[in-house]
């Protein structure tokens, strides 16, 4: 018992002393994230929207996949990215195995079909809602989807709390293709795994403390943008 | 004057759905001025022949050709439906809307968006949400949405199906104030009294078949079948 009690003493000394190496982790993780959030969505909202908008030869086929890599284990996307960007793999001359950018690939191919397949159906409903009138002003496609987009951003913003969360939470993929290297690729989970391995669980502890308030934070904001969604707020 | 975008011809139209047949065949010309009615019961196909003229419906057969070449044509139409739909914005967001899909300048959407939420009593309400209105408010935002961008070919699906007497009246006034500036008007109501009020002509549908039209007022007072007699009075027809 009283291990866990220094060890959540040793936390909290870390987390108000701001210590160097907690915090450089802390950082890292919301960079790799955050930037993994970014091309995620980059790539996520327009085609989920343009999915839910156009009717085209294969789009039940694309939706039934996006589906179905959403489901897709983390570690088998590590798996995969490692595969694909190892030595001898088809990209393995970037060399960028056990790079944060690594970590990034990794996240946004876990991320983007979670996002999409959220703003997809979102944007079904409200393109439900909304066609009629969209046809009878005559709106193009460009300014369909941007109408979409704006007036279901709430909805948006709340599907990419939800990638964030799965992407700052994650640790399979990104300990295989980024290697937890000190310094350089280790974020909050894989310094957790890594730290409660060896007993300190000072650091551990602290850095998971870390972790759930940021998790706290993004369903904080996730209930009071659903609380301004329904009282109509904007 | 007469738009350009008149003559609206229907030519041997049918609208199926399915197997079902909806509508038709008819043939029609909307042309000149003034305001048309279509009357009819329930499910008579009123909606299905307003969306199919505003080339919101395709026909299964037959044709819809206007004085213009269509995409000019829609460009010049305004529709508003039965069910109103709102943008999940503000009540001035939704006025403004149709004025910057055609990239209106900022001030002038401002003052004309502002100009119409005061017409419909809205004044007051221009950043309210607009999801949040009553029904018949909506209805009315609706239409003047539909307005806004001066339509010289107007579509009203039952525009004042859910409004008492006075915003009844005041829709009214801007359909005739917008047919006096050349607005051609066809328009779906339940209701015979403002059907008389408004209509310069008038269409009897009656299972998705013209059952008989005619110009205001000798429609009204001197209908040429019984089915047309005993609706215009009121009773149930079959
Ligand atoms: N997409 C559709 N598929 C199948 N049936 C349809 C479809 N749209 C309309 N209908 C049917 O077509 C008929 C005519 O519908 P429509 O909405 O035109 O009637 P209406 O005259 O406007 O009726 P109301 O007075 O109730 O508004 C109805 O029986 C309706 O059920
Ligand atoms: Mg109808």
């Amino acid at each position: 018992m009283s291990d866990i009690f220094d060890g959540l003493a040793a936390a909290f000394w870390l987390l108000v002393t701001l210590e160097p190496n907690l915090v450089e982790i802390s950082l890292r993780s919301l960079q790799v994230s955050l930037t993994a959030l970014a091309v995620a969505c980059a790539i996520a909202l327009p085609l989920g929207t343009w999915l839910a908008v156009q009717r085209f030869r294969y789009r039940r086929v694309t939706i039934a996949t996006l589906n179905a890599l959403m489901g897709l284990p983390p570690v088998v996307v590590g798996l995969i990215v490692y595969i694909l960007f190892s030595r001898s793999g088809p990209f393995g001359v970037l060399g960028l195995l056990f790079t944060p950018t690594a970590m990034i690939i990794a996240q946004v191919v876990i991320i983007t079909p979670l996002i999409a397949s959220i703003t997809h159906q979102a944007m079904r409903d409200l393109w439900a809602e909304y066609h009629d009138l969209l046809i009878s002003l005559k709106t193009t496609k460009v300014q369909r989807v941007r109408t979409l987009i704006w007036d279901g951003r709430r909805t948006l913003l709340t599907a990419a709390l939800a990638g964030f969360g799965r992407a700052i939470g994650e640790v399979g993929a990104i300990m295989i293709v980024g290697g937890n290297i000190d310094h350089a690729t280790r974020v909050l989970t894989t310094a957790i795994a890594l730290e409660t391995g060896k007993g300190d669980f000072a650091l551990a502890l602290g850095l998971g403390f870390v972790l759930i308030a940021l998790a706290l934070m993004v369903s904080l904001i996730t209930h009071w943008l659903s609380q301004t969604e329904r009282e109509g707020r904007w | 004057m007469v738009s350009p975008v008149l003559p609206l011809k229907v030519r041997g139209v049918s609208v199926r759905r399915g197997a079902r047949h909806l509508l038709g065949p008819i043939d029609l010309t909307i042309e000149g001025t003034g305001l048309t009615m279509v009357l009819g019961p329930n499910g008579s196909g009123k909606t299905t022949l307003l969306k199919v003229m505003h080339g919101l419906e395709r026909p299964s057969e037959g044709k819809i050709s206007y004085g213009l070449a269509r995409a000019e044509a829609e460009r010049r139409q305004a529709y508003v439906f039965q069910t109103p739909i709102v943008l999940r914005r503000s009540v001035q967001q939704n006025l403004a809307y149709p004025l910057e899909l055609i990239g209106r300048p900022r001030d002038e959407i401002r003052r004309r968006a502002g100009e119409w939420a005061e017409r419909i009593g809205l004044g007051g309400a221009l950043s309210s949400p607009a999801t949040r209105l009553s029904g018949g408010e909506k209805q009315k935002l609706a239409l003047a949405r539909a307005l806004i961008r001066k339509p010289e070919l107007l579509f009203l699906d039952e525009p004042c199906a859910n409004l008492d007497g006075r915003s009844t009246r005041a829709i009214e006034e801007m359909l005739l104030e917008a047919r006096a500036a050349g607005t051609r008007i066809v328009m779906a109501t339940h209701d015979i009294a403002q059907a008389r009020r408004l209509a310069t002509d008038a269409i009897l549908l009656i299972n998705g078949a013209v059952h008989e039209t005619g110009e205001a007022p000798g429609f009204f007072d001197a209908p040429v079948t019984s089915e047309t007699k005993s609706f215009l009075k009121g009773d149930i027809i079959l």
